[in-house]
Parts: C-alpha cells; sequence; structure tokens
C-alpha cells in the first residue's frame, strides 16, 4: 500500500512539515478562542431580580481551545503520514458491492429473525420499530430524491398527512386501521399531487426550499387548527391496531388475539406484531422501488435526474413523470404516518418539524442516493447512533448535526455512490458515481 | 418524391426587441436531407428550436405532414413534439450519462413502453403485455446499437464513452422515437474527418431507411456532401434555398460567408 | 388609518432586520450558487453575541445608551463574522465542486450544530432583556390611539441603512467587491485572472455574516428576547426575502425584506397571528411559482 511508503518517508519530512502545521495548529486555536470567549465563555442566566446576571466559564474555553489546536495538529499529522494517496474508488465500491450482496439478506434475515433472537426485549423491539420506520421514510423519500433528483425538505409533511388521516379518520368516524391504512396513503399521495403540481418546475434548491415552507404551513395549520386536530394538543386515544379484528388485550377472552391463538396474553405481541407490521410495510416500499427502477416509470425518473431537456426532446411528459414520483414518495410518508399514530397512540405536531425532514433526508444521501441498501444501513447507523448516545441528553442533538457534517465531508457520495443498470444484454456492471448525475429540479 | 415532410410558413421569433428569425419559410421534402446553414448568429439555432418545440414561435406556422392530415407543431406542448414524430439531437451532446447505452435507447421508447405497462401498473404486477412490450423495445435498441457501431458498448455508462460514440449513441436515441423527421444539431462538431465521414454515412443510411433529416451544420463538406437541399440564413432572414451546386454559386451566400460574417 | 401608519413603520423597521439577513443569502447564492442554510442561525448567534456584551457592559457599569450600543454592533459584528468564516472553512470548503446535495446536507447539519451549541452553552430558557432605548416620538395622536416612532425604530433604521451604505460601496467600488462581482459571473475564469477565489468566497461569508449580526443586535435591542431557536424562522423568512427580490440581487434583498416585512406585519395587524408564518411562507410559495426570478432579478434562460 502507498501508505505504507508515505510513512516511511514522512520521518524524513517531518521538520519541514512540523513547524508550519505547528502555526497552522497555533491559528486554529486562536480562532477558536474568538469563537468561545463569548458564546462559551460568558454564560447569561436569568438572575434573581429578573434581569440577565453572567457568569464566566473560562476553564470550559480553555478546554475547547485544547481540542480545537489538538485536533487540528492530528488532522494534519493524520494528513501528512496518509501523503495524497486518494483510496481507489471503483475498487473500494466494487468490493463495497460484494459486501452488499452478501449483507443485505444478512440483515434482511436478522430484521425478520429479531424478536425470536434470545435477548430481545422490549426495548430492543422498539428500536427496531423505529429504525424500521425509518427505513421505510427513506425508501420512500428515496423514490423523488434518489431517482427522480427532486430535492424535498418538506417530506415529513406527507408523514404528517398520514399520521392525522388516521388519527382522525379513525377518532371521527371509527375506521378501522386496515382502512385508514390505504386511504392514509392516498390522501398523502393527493397533497403530494397538490403541493407538487405547482411547484415542480421549479429548480432544485428553489424546490427545497419551497417544499420546507409547504411542511412548516401542514404544521402551523395543525397547530392551530384546533377545532380538528387539537392544536398543540394533539389528537389523544388513537386505537391501537389489531391482529385483523382480534384486539391485543391482557384479558385473554376468546375474542383476543391470545384467547384466538390459545396463548399467554401478553403485551409483547401487540409490539411483536407491530414490528412485523412496519417491516412488511418498509419491504412493499423496498419491493415497489425496485421493480418501479426496472421498469419504463422508474427509468425516466432516472433519465430526469440525468437530464431533463434530453426527457422533453423524447417525449416523456416531465410534469406526469415528476408528479408520480412525488406522489409515490408521499404516499409511502402517508402510510408510514399512520402506522406511526397507531403506535404511538397519540400524535401532535411536535413530532412533525423541520428536523424530521432533515433527518430522513440525511438518511438517503447518506445512504447513497438510490441504493436501497445502503440507505437501510444509513438509517440503522443514524437512528441506532442516536439512541446509543441518548446518555448525551442535550449533546446528542449537536454531536448528530457535527456527524451530519463530517460524514458528507468524508463522503459526500454516501456510502453507495455507484449505480446498478436496470437492464443489460450482458452482465450488468457497476456504474461509477463519477458519471451519474443527481439531478437539478 | 415531391411530398413535404415539414413546412415553415413565415416563421417569426422575436426576443425582446430582437427579431432572431424573420418571417422565414421553406419547406423540407419528405425522404430528403435538408440542411440550414448560416454564419454565426443568423438564427439557424433559434429555428432548430422552434421546429423541436423548445421555443414558441411568435408568429408563422410549421406543418408536420406524418401520415394525411398536418400536424401544427407550433401549437404542441414540447413533449408532445417527439411524440408527433420530430427527434431532436443536441450540439453539445445531452445524453443520460450514468445510465448504460442501452438504458439510454429504452427510455427514448417511454411513451410507448408505458402505453404497453398500462401506466405502470401492469409492469408492476408483471403483466405479460409489458414483457412483450419490453423484448420488442430491447430488439429495437440493439438495431439501432448495431447500425450505429455501439453495440460492444451496450452495457457501458453513455458518459464513459469517447465523444464520436457519444455523437452516434444520441442520434439511435433519438431514431429510437421513431421519428419521421429526425433533427440534428451540429451533428459533426468535434469529430475528426473519418469520424465526419462515417457520420456522413449513418446520416444517408437512415435517409434511406425512410426517415427525412433536418440539420444545421458548420461544416460544409458534410453539408455539401449529404445534402439533397439546402436553406441559407443570415441575420434571421432566409437568403438562398436550393440544391447544393445552386446553393454555393449563389452570389448571396458567398457574401454572407465572406463578407458581413467575419465580421461577427 | 393611525393604526395603518403605526403598522407600516413597525412592519419597515422588522422590513429592515430581514433584508440585513437576506442579503448574506443572495450574496452567497450569487456567489457559490447554494442555499446557505445556516445563514439564519449565524444570525441567531449574532443575537447571542450583542446580547452578552450588552449584558457585560451595563452590568459591568462601563457604559451605557448609545455608546454601548456601538460597541455591542463592532464586537457582534467581529465575532459572528468569525463564525461565518469558521462555517464556510469547515462545512462548505471541502465541498466545493462536489455534488450539489452535499453542502445543502452539510449546511442543515451545521444549522442543527449552531443551534444546539447555543443551547448547551446558553441554555434552552429565552433570555429578557431589558429595553436599552425606551422611548420614542408621538407621530400623531387619533382619538385614543398614538402613533409613536420608538427610538429603537429609529436606530434600526439609520443603522441598517449606514451599514447597507458602507456595504453598497464595498461591493462596487472596490477591488474586492469587483472579484466578488467576477466570481459570481464565472468563478473558473475569475481563478485563472489571478482572483484567489477561496478567499472572495471566505470574505463574502465574512460580510454576510456581519451583516446578519448587525441584524441579530438590532433584533435583541428591538424585541428584547431571544432564545437558541430564532434562526429558522428569520432565516427562512430572509431566505424569502432574498427570493421574493430576486436572488443574487443586493438591492433586490433588501426591497424583499422590507416587503415581507410590511406584509408580516399587516397580517399580524389585521388578520391573524397565528397565521403569520403561513403568510411568509405563502409568499415564498406564490414567488418562486410565478415569479420565480423575483422582482429585481435576472431571468434566467437555460440554453438548449
Amino acid at each position: 500500500m502507498s501508505g505504507g511508503a508515505a510513512a516511511a518517508v514522512a520521518p524524513a519530512q517531518r521538520p519541514a512539515v512540523a513547524v508550519p502545521a505547528l502555526k497552522d495548529a497555533l491559528l486554529t486555536a486562536l480562532v477558536a478562542f474568538g469563537l468561545f470567549v463569548p458564546i462559551v465563555g460568558l454564560r447569561t442566566d436569568v438572575g434573581a431580580n429578573g434581569g440577565l446576571v453572567l457568569r464566566q466559564r473560562w476553564g470550559d474555553v480553555a478546554v475547547l481551545v485544547g481540542l480545537a489546536f489538538a485536533g487540528r495538529l492530528l488532522m494534519l499529522a493524520w494528513r501528512a503520514v496518509r501523503g495524497d494517496a486518494k483510496p481507489a474508488t471503483a475498487a473500494r465500491t466494487a468490493l463495497l458491492r460484494k459486501a452488499g450482496t452478501f449483507v443485505a439478506p444478512v440483515l434482511l434475515a436478522l430484521a425478520v429473525l429479531l424478536p425470536f433472537i434470545p435477548g430481545t426485549g422490549r426495548y430492543e423491539l422498539d428500536l427496531g420499530i423505529l429504525v424500521l420506520t425509518y427505513v421505510m421514510l427513506g425508501w420512500g423519500l428515496n423514490i423523488v430524491v434518489g431517482l427522480a433528483g427532486l430535492l424535498d425538505l418538506g417530506y415529513v409533511a406527507f408523514y404528517a398527512v398520514g399520521a392525522y388521516a388516521y388519527a382522525l379518520l379513525a377518532t371521527i368516524f371509527g375506521l378501522s386501521f386496515w382502512i385508514c391504512l390505504p386511504l392514509a396513503g392516498i390522501l398523502a399521495a393527493f397533497w403530494g399531487v397538490l403541493l407538487g403540481f405547482p411547484v415542480l418546475r421549479l429548480r432544485g434548491d428553489y424546490l427545497a426550499i419551497v417544499t420546507l415552507a409547504f411542511g412548516e404551513i401542514i404544521r402551523v395549520v395543525l397547530l392551530n387548527w384546533v377545532s380538528l386536530t387539537g392544536g398543540p394538543n394533539g389528537v389523544t386515544g388513537i386505537p391501537r391496531p389489531t391482529f385483523f379484528g382480534l384486539p391485543f388485550s391482557m384479558s385473554g377472552e376468546p375474542g383476543t388475539f391470545a384467547g384466538f391463538f390459545g396463548i399467554e396474553p401478553s403485551p409483547v405481541h401487540r409490539v411483536i406484531f407491530l414490528y412485523y407490521l412496519i417491516l412488511a410495510l418498509a419491504l412493499l416500499t423496498n419491493w415497489v422501488s425496485i421493480r418501479l427502477r426496472r421498469q419504463p416509470l422508474g427509468r425516466a425518473w432516472e433519465a430526469l435526474r440525468e437530464d431533463e431537456i434530453a426527457c422533453r426532446a423524447l417525449g416523456i411528459n416531465i410534469t406526469t413523470t415528476k408528479l408520480t414520483a412525488f406522489a409515490l414518495g408521499a404516499m409511502f410518508a402517508g402510510i408510514a404516518g399512520s402506522f406511526f399514530a397507531t403506535r404511538q397512540g397519540f400524535i401532535s405536531p411536535e413530532s412533525f418539524t423541520f428536523i424530521e425532514s432533515a433527518i430522513i433526508l440525511a438518511i438517503v444521501v447518506l445512504g447513497g442516493m438510490g441504493s436501497q441498501i445502503g440507505i437501510a444501513i444509513a438509517a440503522l447507523v443514524m437512528i441506532g447512533g442516536f439512541e446509543v448516545f441518548r446518555d448525551l441528553d442535550e449533546y446528542r442533538m449537536l454531536v448528530f448535526g457535527g456527524a451530519m457534517v463530517l460524514i458528507m465531508v468524508a463522503r459526500p457520495r454516501g456510502l453507495v455512490g455507484s449505480r446498478t443498470p436496470t437492464v443489460a444484454l450482458g452482465t450488468r456492471r457497476a456504474i461509477g458515481a463519477e458519471h451519474v448525475a443527481e439531478g437539478r429540479g | 418524391m415531391a411530398e413535404p415532410i415539414l413546412e415553415a410558413a413565415t416563421l417569426t421569433m422575436r426576443f425582446g426587441g430582437l427579431t432572431a428569425v424573420d418571417a422565414v419559410s421553406f419547406t423540407a421534402m419528405r425522404g430528403d436531407i435538408t440542411a440550414i446553414i448560416g454564419p454565426n448568429g443568423a438564427g439557424k439555432t433559434t429555428m432548430f428550436n422552434c421546429i423541436t418545440g423548445f421555443y414558441r414561435p411568435t408568429e408563422g406556422t410549421l406543418r408536420l405532414f406524418r401520415d394525411s392530415a398536418p400536424v401544427e407543431l407550433q401549437r404542441l406542448p414540447g413533449h408532445r413534439i417527439a411524440r408527433a414524430g420530430v427527434a431532436r439531437t443536441f450540439q453539445n451532446i445531452r445524453l443520460f450519462p450514468g445510465m448504460t447505452a442501452l438504458e439510454n435507447l429504452l427510455v427514448a421508447q417511454h411513451t410507448t413502453l408505458m402505453a404497453a405497462t398500462g401506466f405502470g401498473i401492469g409492469a408492476l404486477l408483471g403483466a405479460p403485455g409489458y414483457r412483450r412490450a419490453e423484448r420488442a423495445a430491447i430488439a429495437k435498441a440493439v438495431h439501432w446499437l448495431e447500425a450505429t457501431g455501439l453495440i460492444d458498448r451496450a452495457d457501458d455508462p453513455a458518459g464513459a464513452l469517447p465523444y464520436g460514440q457519444q455523437r452516434r449513441l444520441e442520434i439511435a436515441r433519438a431514431m429510437c422515437t421513431d421519428p419521421v423527421l429526425l433533427c440534428l444539431d451540429e451533428p459533426a462538431a468535434g469529430l475528426n474527418p473519418r469520424e465526419s465521414e462515417e457520420l456522413s454515412g449513418l446520416l444517408r443510411r437512415i435517409r434511406d431507411g425512410g426517415c427525412s433529416l433536418l440539420l444545421i451544420e458548420h461544416d460544409m463538406g458534410v453539408v455539401m456532401g449529404i445534402s439533397d437541399r439546402v436553406v441559407v440564413l443570415d441575420h434571421g432572414k432566409k437568403i438562398a434555398d436550393g440544391p447544393p451546386a445552386e446553393v454555393r454559386a449563389d452570389a448571396r451566400v458567398i457574401a454572407a460567408y465572406l463578407g458581413e460574417g467575419d465580421e461577427e | 388609518m393611525a393604526y395603518a401608519l403605526q403598522q407600516l413603520i413597525n412592519g419597515i423597521s422588522l422590513g429592515m432586520i430581514y433584508g440585513l439577513i437576506a442579503v448574506g443569502y443572495t450574496m452567497v447564492y450569487g456567489i457559490i450558487g447554494m442555499i446557505n442554510f445556516a445563514h439564519g442561525d449565524i444570525f441567531m448567534i449574532g443575537a447571542f453575541v450583542a446580547l452578552i456584551s450588552l449584558v457585560m457592559l451595563v452590568s459591568g457599569g462601563i457604559m451605557e445608551g448609545p455608546a454601548a450600543i456601538l460597541i455591542v454592533l463592532l464586537v457582534s459584528m467581529c465575532v459572528t463574522a468569525l463564525y461565518g468564516w469558521t462555517v464556510e472553512r469547515i462545512a462548505y470548503r471541502p465541498l466545493r465542486g462536489s455534488f450539489r446535495l452535499a453542502p445543502l446536507i452539510s449546511a442543515i447539519g451545521m444549522s442543527i450544530v449552531l443551534q444546539n451549541y447555543v443551547q448547551v452553552a446558553q441554555g434552552a430558557r429565552v433570555k429578557p432583556l431589558e429595553p436599552v432605548l425606551p422611548g420614542g416620538i408621538e407621530v400623531l395622536r387619533a382619538d385614543a390611539f398614538v402613533v409613536q416612532f420608538s427610538y429603537m425604530q429609529m436606530l434600526i433604521i439609520a443603522v441598517t441603512l449606514a451599514v447597507l451604505a458602507i456595504f453598497t460601496w464595498l461591493v462596487t467600488r472596490t477591488p474586492l467587491g469587483r472579484a466578488m462581482r467576477a466570481c459570481e459571473q464565472d468563478r473558473r475564469m475569475a481563478s485563472l485572472l489571478g482572483i484567489d477565489t477561496d478567499r472572495t468566497i471566505s470574505l463574502t461569508f465574512v460580510i454576510g455574516a456581519s451583516l446578519a449580526a448587525v441584524a441579530g443586535a438590532m433584533y435583541l435591542l428591538r424585541y428584547g428576547v431571544i432564545d437558541f431557536y430564532i434562526g429558522f424562522l428569520a432565516g427562512v423568512k430572509a431566505f424569502t426575502a432574498a427570493v421574493l427580490g430576486g436572488i443574487g440581487s443586493l438591492p433586490g434583498a433588501v426591497l424583499g425584506g422590507l416587503l415581507i416585512g410590511l406584509i408580516e406585519t399587516f397580517w399580524s395587524a389585521y388578520f391573524s397571528v397565528q397565521y403569520k408564518d403561513v403568510a411568509a411562507f405563502s409568499i415564498l410559495a406564490i414567488t418562486l411559482i410565478f415569479m420565480p426570478s423575483g422582482l429585481l432579478g435576472r431571468a434566467e434562460v437555460e440554453k438548449v
């Protein structure tokens, strides 16, 4: 490896490298000092008389400045050792791909068997449900962002539409979950078409900001339309799902799940059922995306991402093609939303803030746009990691945002940047990221 | 062979105060290769964009005679032009670089395939009609890959092909839409003499296959060699129209190219 | 009538704040073609630095009144500019020339980082501030309603105009401004002609951040309450202003800011306060759909 060669050369170069590096690190420390002195060093608090008082925390500033200095120095040292040896991306993607063909079935098997793996308790299942919800949302958004190249920052709006659709239909009209699930999806898709129609001709960044605005509008309306949505108090008492009509009840009567199958009633039954439900829904999303990708519609989405003008010259109706992607993505978000509502039993606008959209988008981009397995892994890493850092409390989001920046800087194309052709005369060969466009609108 | 395929009548395109194309009328005949030439800024590209639906002409009509009743192209929305039977290529090649050559050609057959799939739903459920349609689409793609000598590159991403092959792939892609009129925007730009020669051969074969051609070209060698008819524009107006030999001798054409042309 | 006049005054002073933030968006968009998602949070940082330095000056008994405000402005501008520079250096520069979505995601990440950093460092509770410059001029008295033009509002308008004048001079008359405009036209060509594009882009962020700092300080002084979350809404509204004015156009950003400020104020005064954000967002959507190049922007024509 060339890394070893660089390391061998490094000692000779060290004196020449060390001085500028030290200077650089000192400068970094100086900048850090300027950054941290006011915000960290001087904490404002509401004092006894209602006015603001300052508390000085120079120790914290010193630690942070020291960290910045050391961090920069280490980074420079790492760069000097590693040299300019760029990792062979083609070889690495090929490797990842091989690993991917192996990882996907293993992950799937693990997901299917999870409830029966010894040591899996309520907590693990709940976490699994959470991760799978984001996997489904990621796959849904991937249709819009990854395949069609439409940048949507308001995806959570459709998730909210689905959740509220189920919550309201169930609490007001008493409709069952199984009727509401497709209804919520259709309703969300309808909203997708309604919102998408006027804005889909906008350029990428503009589309992003308009979808963000739509997301916020829907949230503000949910917050303020108290008579329908309960405003900030949300909707409570949303019916829990039944096993195709059999409620999960602790009584063990013949009409319940446990009674019907003659097993000991347990609260875990419902969790396991919910787990398999979201697994099935996520796999449905996956199946539809994979299948559509190999068909004219999916190919048209990808073509649209590559070059819109060429698509028009080939007779592809850009508006309807974009709308189908937008609506389909919205539909899956709506279905995931109604699942969310039935799982929680309670929803409020607080669950549908912009940050949710940002997280889902980050999962899609981090996974490598268009790659199903990449997105699943990204969701697992991000949501799982988020849970692991639960103890960090208020530092959690800080770490999360920082990780987003770091990952993007390190791997702007995500985990899996290559693309598999949808059809081939000979063997399918992965297409390197350098050729694949990512859409402009 | 005296039937027209495209008839432009008093075609005018204004951008604000600027008249890029000024009341140009001409007729392209069925089975002909018609070339539009002219010095820089003559309005060739603007006219080309009107014909292919990227601009809407300010005035005038564009009639395409496909079967019996003529279609007024200027009334159609952009994506309907291709369905009406006009295909185009771009001066600065616009392939789908991340998709393979084969995929590029399948995207071109989107309209037919979508109709065969029941607009996606049939395909999703694996209806047999769709499988048949896709097999036919692949067969057609293979035919055009062979015709353009790209069959060995079918599974390579379009973005990885060399320039000359990308040009040919773009023509193959346009042909996959089953056009009656193929419009080419400077197809020989950037090609070496040997590639230009091959291109001329390919264009002749396409014409002999029954498709009419309309091209904008700077390379006089290509234009004079293959065109059946040449339309010359200068400053947005038509200054000559006729067989290549006739046009080449036209005093106004020479003036446009040698005289004022140099100043631009 | 008197009520409307009061709203006009309020709307203009609010609009000035939006305009100052919008300039930062429009400049960055013009030069590197990305939405600097963290810009709203830079504005929030500016407000916090202003708050901290003001509390230090006043509670330390060092100085009060207009002199203190001037110092606060300068301190806030310097520190916030440093934040702007750092954000660009860490999150955007490594991604220059990369895929378009990458800088956007990293900008969103940066926005999350800044918000939570301030939350951690300064606490989640809102920070109330006693009025620094109370009082004002009575413009008009109609029946029981008094139209007041407060000293604070005058200050906002005066400072904004002064800052914008300096800024306009900077962009139109100095070599730096020329370099910025050159980068905006064609970055590669500019660098071929010997312009240090990295430095120019850094300076763009620095200038944008210091304008946002002025806006943050003004916001703090005018409303007297800030928290770590004010950047998000203010950012989206300022972006709306930039788009409404025509993105890339500096006078457009200020004009857009004024319009958004006025619309928001009048909407709250005559319709409903709860839905004032909906009004702003709807304007954004409507502008983009019907007038994507904005009021003063150039239409973009795609060459085929």
